[in-house]
C-alpha cells in the first residue's frame, strides 16, 4: 500500500472512531467534557511515559482512560461544593491538568517524540514511517491503534446500544429501570477518553473535539433516528476526512487541521441546506406560513363584506392597500399567492371569493 | 537568578519591567470581564473565543504582511466576534444544544488556524516566524508596543465597563427585571460580550489561544468566594489576574524559556484551589467545619444539654 493510501485509510478510520461517541457526546450534552477530556488525556500520556519509558505501551491506554474518568470526576465534585456552576467547573479543571502536561513535557520530555507541536498537530505525515508487523502483514502502528480503537468503539455501542439510547433520551426512565445510568456515563466517557488517546497520534488533541463533535451535529440535523445518525455521523467524518487529506495536499498544510477544517465547511452546508432543519428551509417554511396567513386574511376580509353594500367598495385591490394596512407591493403579492392556493379570482381590478376561498374562511373562523 | 535579583530586576531592568507591566494587564483585564462571564454561565464561551481567535491572527498576517500587534489583535477579534456569532447562531436557531455549538467552533476554527499557520511555513519567508507563540503564549516576546496596544484595548474595556456597570449589573443578576424597566439587554449583551473578546484577545500573545480561556474562568472564581459584593469580586478577580500573570512569568523566566500560558495558568489555578478550599464562610474547609459543628450542637440537643 502507497503512502498516500496509508495516511488516508488512517484519516478515514480516526474519522469514523471519533464520530461514533461523538454522536452521544452531542445528544446528551457533553461536548465540551470531551473537550476537557481530550486536553487531559495528554496528562495521563505523559505521567505512564515517565514509568513505562515507552510511547508504545498499551498502559498508555489505560492511563488516558484513567486520567480522562479522573477529569470527569475532579469536574463533578467541584461542581457539588456548588462554589461554581458546572461550566465554570469544567474550565477550571482541564487547564491546569493540561498545564501541567505541556510543562512535563518541555522540561523532562523533550526530544523523545513527545513534543508540544505535536501534541496540537497530530503527525498524520509521519505515521506510515512507523511500522509493525502483524499477522505477517506489514502495517503501521497507528493504523493498529486506531482500529483497536474503532473496534471498541462499535463493540460498546452496538453492545450497550438500548441502554445508551435510553439512558440519552430518557435518565429518569434509565434509572428507574436499574440500568444504571451514572455507570453507562462514566463508560462513555472512558470511550471518549480511549478514543482520544488513540487519534491524539494522528490528528492531536484539539482536532480530536473536531472530529467527535461537528460530523455528529451535521448528522442530528439531518435526522431524527439514532441509528442513522449514528450512520450519518460517521459518513459525514469519513468525508471530511478524505476531502480533508485532499486539500493538505493542495495548500502542502497539516492533514489534522485540513480535516477539522473540512468538518467545518461540511457542517456549514448541512446548517444551511439540511432539508428540514437547514437555515433556508426554515427561512421558506416561515415565508410560506406568511404567505398562507395573509391569503386567509384575505379571504376572510372579502367573507366579511360580500354581501354588504360597500362590497365593491371593499374588494378593490386598491382599496386593501388602505383597509389591511399592506404595503403596495406587498398586497399584489398577497393577491398572487391567494389565486395560486384558488381563494380568490381578480376580475377587472375587483377580487371575488372563490367557493374554495368561501370554505377556507369560513373554517378559520369557526375554528 | 535569585530572587533578589528577579525583584530588582522586576523594578529596573526594562525587558523584565515591560513584560510583567504586559501580564498584569492581561491579568487584570481578563480577571474583571473574567467576572461577569462567570456569572452570566459563559464560562466557555472564552474557551471557544481564545480558540477562534487563532485564524484571525494568521489571516490577518496574510493579508497585510505585518505583524504589529494592532494588526494581529484586529484579527483575532474579528475572528473571535465571528465564532460569538456562530455559537450564538447555532444554538438559538437549531436544536443543537449551547455546548455542541461551543465544541465545533472551537475547534473548527482552530484547526483552520492550524492549517493556515503550517501553510505559512513551509514558504522560507522568515517574516512569519513568532506566529506559533500565539499556541502556548511566550510573554517574552512582549515589546513595548504590544504593552502598549494592550494597555489602551484593556483600558478601553475597562471603560466601558464602569461607563455601564449599573446596565451589565443588571444584566448578570435580573435580565428580565431590566428588559422591563427599558433597558436594551441585547444590545447591553453584545456589548460585554465584545468586551469579554478584547479581554481574550489582549492575552493570546502572552497566554496562548489554547489556555487563554483559564484566564477567563479561574479569576472569576477564585474572587467569587471571597464575597458576595459584585463590586468587590471584579476587583479581586482583576487582582488575582495580575498576580498570576506577573508571578508565572517570573516563575517561568526563572525556569528559562518555559512557554508562559502554562505556568500561568498553573499559578491562577493555584489561587482558585485555596480560594476553594480555604476562604471563610464559603470554603470547603469552612463549610465543613460547620457542619460538623452543626452535628455536634444537635448531638447536644439531642441529648437534652443546651447548646
Amino acid at each position: 500500500m502507497s503512502a498516500s493510501l496509508e495516511i488516508q485509510l488512517l484519516a478515514v478510520l480516526v474519522a469514523a472512531a471519533c464520530a461514533l461517541p461523538g454522536v452521544f457526546l452531542v445528544l446528551r450534552g457533553t461536548a465540551m467534557m470531551a473537550d476537557a477530556i481530550s486536553h487531559t488525556v495528554l496528562l495521563g500520556i505523559v505521567l505512564v511515559f515517565f514509568v513505562v519509558q515507552d510511547l508504545q505501551s498499551p498502559w498508555l491506554i489505560v492511563g488516558a482512560a484513567a486520567i480522562g474518568l479522573v477529569t470527569v470526576t475532579l469536574t463533578e465534585l467541584l461542581q457539588h461544593t456548588r462554589l461554581v456552576k458546572q461550566d465554570a467547573a469544567i474550565g477550571l479543571v482541564f487547564p491546569a491538568l493540561f498545564s501541567v502536561a505541556v510543562i512535563l513535557i518541555s522540561r523532562f520530555a523533550r526530544g523523545v517524540h513527545l513534543d508540544v507541536d505535536a501534541v496540537l498537530l497530530g503527525e498524520l505525515a509521519f505515521a506510515p514511517f512507523d511500522r509493525l508487523i502483524v499477522l505477517g502483514i506489514d502495517v503501521p502502528r497507528a493504523l493498529v491503534t486506531i482500529a483497536v480503537v474503532l473496534i471498541a468503539n462499535i463493540a460498546f455501542i452496538s453492545l450497550f446500544y438500548k441502554e445508551l439510547k435510553l439512558a440519552t433520551f430518557d435518565a429518569g426512565l434509565a434509572a428507574t429501570l436499574g440500568f444504571a445510568p451514572a455507570l453507562l456515563h462514566y463508560g462513555l466517557m472512558a470511550l471518549v477518553s480511549i478514543t482520544a488517546v488513540g487519534a491524539f497520534d494522528i490528528v492531536g488533541v484539539v482536532l480530536v473535539v473536531a472530529l467527535m463533535v461537528t460530523p455528529a451535529a451535521a448528522a442530528y440535523l439531518l435526522t431524527s433516528d439514532l441509528r442513522r445518525m449514528l450512520v450519518l455521523s460517521v459518513a459525514i467524518g469519513v468525508l471530511s476526512a478524505l476531502a480533508g487529506y485532499w486539500l493538505a495536499r493542495l495548500l502542502n498544510a497539516n492533514i489534522a487541521g485540513a480535516m477539522a477544517t473540512m468538518t467545518g465547511v461540511i457542517f456549514l452546508v448541512v446548517l444551511v441546506l439540511a432539508p428540514q432543519r437547514g437555515l433556508l428551509a426554515k427561512l421558506v417554511r416561515r415565508r410560506r406560513q406568511q404567505a398562507d396567513f395573509a391569503a386567509t386574511m384575505l379571504a376572510i376580509h372579502l367573507l366579511h363584506h360580500t354581501g354588504a353594500p360597500t362590497e365593491a367598495e371593499e374588494a378593490r385591490i386598491d382599496h386593501l392597500e388602505r383597509h389591511l394596512d399592506w404595503q403596495p407591493g406587498y398586497a399584489a403579492r398577497v393577491i398572487r399567492h391567494a389565486e395560486r392556493l384558488g381563494f380568490i379570482k381578480s376580475i377587472a381590478g375587483h377580487l371575488q371569493l372563490t367557493p374554495t376561498g368561501y370554505a377556507k374562511a369560513q373554517e378559520v373562523l369557526a375554528s | 537568578m535569585d530572587l533578589g535579583q528577579l525583584l530588582h530586576s522586576l523594578f529596573f531592568d526594562y525587558t523584565v519591567r515591560t513584560v510583567a507591566l504586559g501580564t498584569a494587564i492581561l491579568g487584570i483585564v481578563s480577571g474583571m470581564l473574567g467576572a461577569f462571564a462567570m456569572l452570566r454561565r459563559q464560562s466557555l464561551l472564552g474557551d471557544a473565543i481564545s480558540h477562534a481567535a487563532l485564524p484571525g491572527v494568521v489571516l490577518a498576517f496574510m493579508i497585510t504582511g505585518l505583524k504589529a500587534p494592532l494588526v494581529l489583535m484586529t484579527g483575532a477579534a474579528v475572528a473571535g466576534v465571528a465564532g460569538v456569532i456562530l455559537v450564538i447562531g447555532v444554538s438559538r436557531h437549531t436544536r443543537l444544544k449551547q455546548d455542541a455549538a461551543l465544541g465545533i467552533v472551537l475547534a473548527v476554527f482552530f484547526g483552520f488556524g492550524l492549517m493556515l499557520l503550517t501553510f505559512l511555513q513551509q514558504n522560507p519567508d522568515a517574516r512569519q516566524a513568532g506566529l506559533n507563540h500565539f499556541l502556548f503564549g511566550q510573554a517574552a516576546t512582549l515589546m513595548e508596543r504590544d504593552v502598549l496596544v494592550m494597555a489602551l484595548f484593556g483600558g478601553a474595556a475597562l471603560a466601558v465597563l464602569g461607563l455601564f456597570w449599573k446596565e451589565f449589573k443588571l444584566l448578570s443578576f435580573d435580565r428580565e427585571f431590566g428588559a422591563t424597566l427599558g433597558f436594551p439587554m441585547s444590545w447591553l449583551e453584545m456589548l460585554l460580550t465584545f468586551l469579554l473578546v478584547i479581554a481574550i484577545v489582549i492575552g493570546l500573545q502572552a497566554v496562548g489561544v489554547v489556555l487563554m480561556s483559564a484566564m477567563i474562568v479561574a479569576p472569576a472564581a477564585a474572587a467569587r468566594q471571597w464575597t458576595d459584593r459584585l463590586g468587590l469580586m471584579v476587583g479581586l478577580s482583576g487582582f488575582f489576574g495580575a498576580v498570576a500573570g506577573v508571578t508565572g512569568t517570573a516563575i517561568s523566566t526563572l525556569a528559562g524559556g518555559l512557554s508562559t500560558g502554562p505556568v500561568i495558568v498553573l499559578c491562577i489555578s493555584a489561587i482558585a484551589l485555596i480560594s476553594l478550599l480555604f476562604a471563610p464562610r464559603r470554603g470547603v474547609l469552612w463549610t465543613e467545619i460547620r457542619r460538623r459543628r452543626q452535628h455536634a450542637e444537635l448531638a447536644m440537643v439531642l441529648k437534652g444539654g443546651r447548646p
